[in-house]
């Protein structure tokens, strides 16, 4: 199986302060080409730390074991320019696009750089094609923002110059994180439109990370959870919305209020996310887990094909039929 | 119909000659929750600070339990008695909490304030209020950077209740936290207005959770009111354009993001 | 010797960490050790640091009086010594007093705002272009030598430097919501200032208290070459600089050197565990930074 993005058992130690402290264990995913995956989690679930790791921007003294493959490449052997051409490749798109822009430079010089120096075309020739890429990605005067400064522009708007030098890349692969928990609901909601508009035109594999279940599942052809640094389930969106499998998936869905109706108390998991380096032996969940048997806690349970997907759980048949009578 | 206990009339604000709150009126009656939604720029920020006197208004009234509170406080007592009155807890977690003091100190120094009970009395008050945000005596005596996010926001609850004020203000309170933790301090909160008849009022930019806290709504728009009414009411029949938007933006089963300005076709 | 000993238990907290690292660890000691000396120094000391007998003058070291004579014929350790617990006493009275003055402005003008913390910053700005030395050295000449007025000369000459820094964090901290979430308690100003804004200040407080004290070590030190500091026959490091040059023509340079690297060698430590603390004061793990960034 080879699609854009293969991640085989992806395992990530950051150099802690008194020992090493696991973020990401035993991680295994694919997009194939022209597919988008989300990705959701809460704090510490490992969801930045898997994009950071395909971009291969770890803090000092990480330690990485598995692989990654992009398009059948391995990562891991990759070095200096290839690294870096292969980084141009996947650009992302984070969540704070402020953070991402040199403020003194103008949005123009900004998105014509890499056309320049890397493609070798003129400033005109990189403007043109600038300023249509920014139209596409609903940018109105598009000549004009060419010649603005990051701080001239709402978060809304930077952020779509970010989708715009990101698509001058040409990308097959878009990464994005959390590229819209900034902004503004409405303005979520045109950004997102852009981008779901743009990936499907162009046929771009995307991963999606964001801590919301229904953003993840309204946008991306399958999504992924994960918590404490794992995978626990993996479907194609619409089912996992409407009949999560994993216990974890099944509890962040009914804890998120409705829009649609208040009730009476919400449910709820007990305690608080935990970070990979808390987890318990066994099923990272276990200890929250109002299903939780003695088995649970005695072996990982690992991420195993079912129905449309897998699932990292070893009481999902059992569960599923109690549900279901 | 109860006499209101909160009531802004015709409120404005304008920072350096920028309009933030123009003309916002409401009332709040005693044990109701009502919700100020908006999105950023929306002013409804604002019109938290000056209820609780962080911000002067420029023009306009605010009323709590029969006091005028629209000028700054004159006296110490007046000050000491509107902390009585209305409380508010911020949005950040992370830095609503005097990072030196364990949240047991921090609830006795509120009581201390506003109460005459003795030790003993304030310790009782203590573990009352913690068991009432559901917090155990180990959380409530160890510094702050020990304590997660819900748990430092669930500190900050018990810190506004220490004073029994009649009005609690809830500036994006639960904004910050994770999927899991929001929903056990919603709970709290839904707990706490049942055990203590608090009125809330519950500024969110969030109408999942508005829906599940507040019975009123009043949603801003560039620092007015557009559109009012009971929560059900507005959120299944917004009529504002504006509150439409807001709905239809939110993701959910079968939600589709859609432009709302059409492409210019290029080519 | 509140500054020193906040600094100190500051620099322990952190040493078992490893966060002041080996450099940070020496300059803490430098520092402790000659504390110690001067609190207990000039007991340790055989000889009378001010009786001269000038058939030593310039003498080498004999037994009981390890490092020789100068000048006078005085015992150089004894000088050493006692002219330590000058040389520390005086900066710190300047830190002391520079550190509380400025906070105290800082803290007000911060949490006032307004008019009055744009005046604030006009006449410290006004104050920024009087040397602190020269000042010294001014107030000095019109009320008489003597450590006394060089204190509270150099002292006032810090305050701008103090205040400036002290108000920016102070002003950030006063917009934190926990420093609100008490004032919509009703809780006064000033109890919020002394009991909350200024003791979340004392981690750069102590740092920069420990960087002053440097600072003011030199600049004490240069008033007394002058003259116009401690006065002879006190024995002072910088008034033992100044009265040994005519050893160093002479051939004798003992006396200007040791107490020049006394000075010298403090001052180092203070700067780097000044440095040190500040850094510890801004390092952030990089782990929380990703944690938040998670976060809904």
């Amino acid at each position: 199986m080879s699609g854009i993005l293969d991640i085989d058992h992806l395992t990530v130690t950051l150099a802690g302060e008194d020992r090493p402290k696991p973020v990401l264990s035993d991680v295994s995913m694919s997009i194939a080409e022209g597919e988008a995956v989300g990705l959701v989690g809460e704090s510490g679930s490992g969801k930045s730390m898997t994009v950071r790791s395909i971009i291969r921007l770890l803090p000092p003294g990480a330690r990485m074991e598995g692989n990654i493959r992009v398009r059948g490449v391995d990562l891991g052997t990759l070095r200096g320019a290839a690294l870096r051409k292969m980084r141009a490749e996947m650009p992302v798109i984070f969540q704070d696009p402020r953070a991402h822009i040199n403020p003194v430079r103008s949005v123009g010089d900004f998105l014509t750089e890499a056309l320049r120096i890397h493609r070798r075309m003129s400033r005109a020739a990189a403007e043109d094609r600038a300023a249509d890429v920014l139209d596409e990605v609903g940018v109105s005067e598009a000549r004009r923002r060419l010649r603005q400064y990051p701080h001239e522009l709402s978060g809304g708007l930077l952020q779509r110059v970010m989708i715009a030098s990101a698509l001058l890349a040409e990308p097959r692969l878009l990464l994005a994180d959390e590229p819209t928990t900034a902004l503004d609901v409405t303005t979520q909601a045109e950004v997102m439109a852009v981008m779901d508009e743009l990936r499907r035109e162009r046929g771009l594999a995307m991963l999606f990370i964001t801590h919301d279940l229904e953003l993840a599942a309204a946008i991306c052809d399958r999504t992924a959870v994960m918590y404490a640094g794992r995978v626990m389930e993996v479907r194609a969106s619409a089912s996992l919305l409407e009949r999560p499998l994993h216990p974890y998936t099944a509890a962040l869905a009914t804890a998120r209020p409705s829009i649609e109706r208040k009730v009476d108390r919400l449910t709820t998991i007990p305690g608080r996310p935990l970070s990979a380096f808390e987890a318990p032996d066994g099923c990272a969940f276990n200890t929250r887990c109002a299903h939780v048997r003695e088995s649970c806690r005695e072996q990982r349970p690992e991420l195993r094909t079912l129905l449309d997907g897998q699932v990292a759980c070893v009481r999902v048949e059992e569960l599923q039929a109690v549900s279901h009578d | 119909m109860t006499e209101a206990i909160l009531e802004v009339e015709g409120l404005h604000k304008t920072f350096k000659g920028a309009v933030a709150v123009a003309d916002v009126s409401f009332s709040l009656r005693p044990g109701a929750a009502l919700a100020v939604v908006g999105e950023s720029g929306s002013g409804k920020t604002t019109v938290a600070r000056m209820i609780v006197g962080l911000e002067r208004p420029t023009a306009g009234r605010i009323t709590a339990c029969g006091h005028d509170r629209s000028h700054p406080p004159r006296s110490v007592r007046e000050r000491r008695r509107r902390g009585g009155e209305i409380q508010i807890v911020f949005q950040d977690p992370y830095s609503s909490l005097d990072p030196r003091q364990s949240p047991a100190t921090a609830v006795d120094e509120i009581l201390r304030l506003h109460t005459r009970l003795d030790a003993a009395g304030r310790r009782r008050r203590v573990a009352e209020l913690a068991d009432l945000v559901g917090l155990d005596e180990r959380q409530m005596n160890v510094l702050p950077s020990e304590l997660s996010g819900g748990q430092r926001q669930r500190v900050a609850i018990a810190r506004a209740l220490a004073a029994e004020p009649q009005i609690l203000i809830l500036d994006e309170s639960v904004a910050a936290l994770d999927v899991s933790i929001q929903a056990q301090v919603l709970n709290v909160l839904a707990g706490v207005r049942e055990r203590t008849g608090v009125a809330y009022l519950f500024i969110s930019h969030d109408l999942a959770v508005v829906r599940q806290v507040a019975d009123e709504i009043v949603v801003m728009r560039g620092g007015s009111i557009v559109e009012r009414g009971p929560t059900a009411q507005v959120l299944d029949n917004p009529r504002h354009p504006y509150t439409r938007l807001l709905r239809t933006s939110v993701p959910g089963p079968g939600w589709r993001p859609a432009r709302r300005a059409t492409r210019k076709e290029t080519q | 010797m509140t500054a020193t000993s906040v600094v100190r238990a500051r620099a322990g907290a952190r040493a078992g960490r490893g966060g002041l690292g080996p450099l940070g660890v020496t300059a803490a000691t430098v520092i402790a050790v000659a504390v110690v000396l001067a609190a207990i120094g000039p007991e340790l000391a055989s000889a009378d640091p001010n009786a001269s007998d000038f058939a030593h003058a310039y003498g080498p070291p004999t037994p009981g009086h390890p490092l020789g004579y100068d000048s006078q014929g005085r015992d150089l350790l004894a000088r050493l010594l006692t002219g330590a617990r000058t040389s520390l006493l005086g900066p710190l009275w300047v830190v002391a007093l520079g550190m509380t003055a400025g906070t105290a402005i800082a803290v007000v003008a911060a949490w006032r705002g307004g008019w009055l913390d744009s005046m604030v910053s006009s006449v410290l700005e006004v104050m920024f272009s009087f040397p602190g030395v020269l000042l010294a050295m001014l107030v000095a000449a019109v009320f008489g030598p003597g450590l006394t007025s060089a204190v509270f000369a150099l002292a006032v000459a810090y305050i701008p430097y103090i205040a400036r820094l002290v108000r920016s964090a102070a002003v950030a901290e006063r917009h934190k919501p926990y420093i609100q979430a008490l004032e919509v308690q009703g809780l006064g100003a000033f109890t919020i200032c002394l009991r909350h804004l200024v003791p979340n200040l004392l981690p750069l407080l102590a740092a920069q208290a420990t960087l002053f004290f440097g600072y003011a070590m030199v600049d004490l030190a240069i008033v007394s070459f002058f003259g116009l500091g401690v006065q002879p026959p006190d024995a002072d490091w910088g008034v033992m600089v100044a009265s040994g040059q005519s050893g160093v023509l002479q051939g004798y340079p003992a006396e200007s050197l040791l107490a020049g690297g006394c000075i010298v060698l403090l001052v180092v430590a203070f700067n780097v565990l000044g440095e040190r603390l500040s850094d510890g004061r801004r390092v952030h793990r990089p782990w929380r930074l990703f944690r938040r960034g998670g976060t809904a």
